[in-house]
């Protein structure tokens, strides 16, 4: 069972209610209760673990603030999704999933682009 | 009265939240558009602005969410991020709900719009309006046309939104500007950002610049994320902007890619 929309919707209340994150803070699992959500979800909301959360479709522009509100740094957040891929494999559901997102170099390859653009500079 | 100003601009949000991690001389240049932005639009003398952007889940989200929609309101805040993250501090941006709640009726007489009377700016308004309206005097009209989540609006409803906003603006008194925010290629937040395809890029602008109707709704979304990313599906905010300025022609001021910024930083104006 996966429920892309149920992870996204937690992080979505997350990410914009100041109260549930006060919530989140103080025990993580108890804020789980109220979304259908997997096993390997709950797991990767707690942990987190940001790169199984883009593994299983999460859309960046969501995800991205939750790796802030953990203090992850913008080089470190675009790492773990690119390990994430790397671990668990192509993302699974959602906008990534639609042609397939196999990870930034063969991503790279079928753009015909070199692969300098990843924004470290 | 009819439309006073017309453009778009970028609204990533590293522009201003990454700033200090970008070429200096690069980012000096996109500020300095924005200034001349700025001027243009100050020199417009506007009532009120509106801003079509795409947001990025701050209102609209999957449970309930519009193709299009406008905010009816006295007063907005934001930014809804973290400040800190955004570089922009939180605040209260006026609003004009009178106005609104006109242009809206117009609007419906032509395209389907949901309103909003609490609308909490993101980064794809926010960051436009650091540059432009810094002092936030101008009341602003927020509006929105969803690029994040599919399935989404095809994009000749996208241009139709823009036709039925000039209209809206013709029929009333005020002095109305108008700008689109949003990336052309890019893939944000996601492991490729950074990547820009610059020659898909320009291509598209020149067809924007010479609104080129027939070019820019032969684009579709599944090629449109191949070459250009998912960010390229805000092309909508800028084929809005065209089909509010029917038969106008533009000229793109600023392009440049900024990899830290994520997308290829543009400025453009129509002329009306």
């Amino acid at each position: 069972m996966v429920s892309l929309y149920y992870v996204q919707k937690f992080l979505f209340e997350l990410n914009r209610d100041a109260e549930f994150q006060s919530r989140y803070t103080a025990d993580r699992h108890s804020t789980l209760s109220g979304f259908d959500l997997s096993e390997e979800e709950q797991r990767a909301l707690v942990e987190p673990d940001i790169g199984l959360l883009f593994h299983l479709g999460v859309n960046g522009q969501i995800l991205m603030h939750f790796a802030a509100f953990h203090s992850i740094e913008w080089q470190d957040y675009l790492q773990q999704m690119r390990d994430g891929i790397e671990a668990h494999g192509p993302v699974r559901e959602g906008v990534y999933a639609v042609t397939g997102y196999e990870g930034v170099e063969a991503h790279t390859t079928r753009l015909g682009q070199t692969s300098n653009a990843t924004g470290e500079r | 009265m009819s439309l006073v100003f017309a453009g778009v601009c970028s609204h990533a949000p590293g522009i201003v939240g990454r700033a200090d991690q970008a070429d200096p001389a690069a980012k000096d240049r996109l500020y300095d558009a924005f200034g001349n932005m700025r001027l243009q639009l100050e020199a417009s003398k506007p009532d009120a602005l509106i801003v079509i952007a795409a947001e990025h889940f701050a209102n609209f989200f999957m449970n309930n969410m519009p193709s299009f929609a406008m905010g009816m309101a006295d007063y907005y805040e934001g930014p809804i991020e973290n400040p800190e993250w955004l570089g922009i501090e939180r605040t209260r941006i006026p609003g004009d709900r009178s106005l609104s709640e006109r242009l809206i009726s117009k609007v419906m007489e032509r395209s389907d719009v949901t309103y909003a009377e609490e609308w909490k700016f993101d980064h794809g308004i926010m960051v436009p309006l650091h540059f432009l309206t810094p002092n936030y005097d101008l009341p602003i009209v927020p509006a929105n046309i969803n690029c994040q989540g599919p399935p989404l609006a095809p994009l000749h409803r996208a241009w139709t939104f823009g036709q039925a906003l000039r209209e809206a603006a013709e029929a009333v008194p005020e002095r109305i500007a108008l700008i689109g925010t949003g990336g052309i290629s890019h893939w944000p937040a996601t492991p490729d950002s950074g990547k820009i395809n610059e020659e898909w890029d320009r291509k598209f602008l020149d067809e924007w610049s010479r609104c080129d109707k027939e070019a820019m709704l032969s684009y579709s979304d599944s090629q449109s994320y191949l070459q250009a990313g998912q960010g390229a599906f805000e092309i909508r905010t800028f084929l809005a902007i065209s089909g509010a300025t029917e038969g106008k022609g533009a000229t793109v001021h600023f392009y440049e890619p900024i990899p830290i910024f994520a997308v290829g930083c543009t400025t453009a104006t129509v002329n009306l």
